[in-house]
């Protein structure tokens, strides 16, 4: 109890650059989870192999960033992904939210895998070295989860009436949160002051212009209007979604704990 | 999606440049495009190729397994069939 009090400390007073490497890092991890959750589950078998592809790379891009974020305060990879609690996490909302169905996932992961691309992309000419050098590979990667994404939402948009009604309404249901994702605060200003990371402003109108050509070419019209836009995840406040995921993700390692403690880890 | 509505594919995925294309699997697909990137996923993920063909498995045409011997008997003892008595000249000695 006391270690996890201490961490929670920790977790508030990181340097603003590991901060921010903490929010990308935790959007991969639980982006990561999501999509392992479709194991077993996945329409067919190549289908499942090219989720947990996508999982397993989002894991990999994970473990830099949190290994990242946590080096300078002496914190594990390890201990920022099992040992936070939910409002520690600083993923933005749209990567927590339950898988739903196939179509929803396709979506979500259009409009994430787009985000990362001009992100990572911007990420690669940052003025620290490591962040930049992690960027330039990590955008080969969501490169192919983009046109995985992309065209599995061509697909079901203009497929046949079902699997047009269904990306619809995971579009309708996943658009208002995709306006976190460019939200910014002063942390992102500060930083990108320094030239250390992109301005929300510079990676939106390219994220834009890409998803609503592929929205137009699927047939799901344009995107949806409305003033809902929920947002806070980037700041500990997340849908009561991620409290179930955190409860199955941190399981393992709770149950080994003392297997851990008498190894002297 | 139910498999018996998709096809079957053959794989082929050329190791590197300068090697042919070798089979190494099936796989279901509704269409080319489909077949080509989980050819991708399911075969390619530990850097194994640099090219996917991706093959209706209807297209190919195989030898009949009844017709082994006529087509297949060895041919050990036509040792005119192999380059048994031709000397290699010293400058392809790499070959």
């Amino acid at each position: 109890m006391s270690s996890a009090r201490v961490l929670t400390a920790l977790t508030r007073t990181l340097k603003p650059l590991d901060a921010y490497a903490l929010g990308l890092g935790d959007d991969a991890l639980i982006a990561s989870h999501r999509l392992s959750e479709w194991l077993t589950r996945a329409p067919d078998l190549e289908e499942e192999v090219a989720l947990a592809n996508v999982a397993l790379d989002q894991l990999g891009q994970a473990r830099f960033l949190l290994g990242y974020a946590g080096r300078s305060s002496g914190l594990s990879e390890d201990e920022l992904a099992y040992q936070r609690a939910d409002r520690e996490y600083r993923n933005c909302l749209l990567v927590e939210l339950p898988n739903g169905d196939f179509a929803h996932t396709v979506l979500r992961l259009l409009f994430h895998s787009a985000y990362q691309r001009q992100l990572y992309s911007a990420l690669g000419e940052s003025t620290d070295g490591e962040l930049a050098a992690f960027a330039k590979k990590a955008c080969v990667e969501v490169d192919y989860h983009y046109e995985y994404a992309a065209s599995w939402t061509l697909r079901l948009g203009d497929g046949t009436e079902e699997s047009h009604d269904r990306a619809m309404a995971a579009l309708t249901d996943l658009w208002p949160y995709t306006a976190e994702l460019f939200a910014g605060d002063e942390l992102v200003t500060a930083l990108a002051g320094e030239g250390l990371v992109p301005e929300p402003e510079e990676i939106q109108g390219p994220w834009m212009e890409q998803v609503t050509a592929i929205l137009a070419e699927a047939t799901l019209g344009t995107a949806p209007s409305g003033t809902w836009r929920p947002g806070g995840g980037r700041n500990g406040m997340h849908t009561e979604a991620l409290s179930y995921l955190l409860a199955e993700m941190q399981s393992g390692h709770r149950e080994h704990r003392e297997d851990r403690a008498s190894a002297g880890a | 999606m139910n498999e018996a509505n998709l096809d079957l594919w053959e794989v082929f995925v050329r190791a590197r440049r300068g090697l042919s294309h070798q089979h190494v699997g099936s796989l279901h697909a509704p269409d080319a495009e489909v077949a080509l990137r989980r050819a991708r996923d399911l075969y390619t993920r530990r850097g194994e190729g640099v090219s996917i063909w991706v093959v209706p498995s209807g297209a190919v045409s195989a030898s009949d397994p009844g017709e082994k011997e006529p087509y297949f008997t060895p041919a050990r003892d036509k040792d005119y069939r192999y380059p048994t008595y031709y000397e290699l000249p010293r400058e392809v000695r790499g070959l």
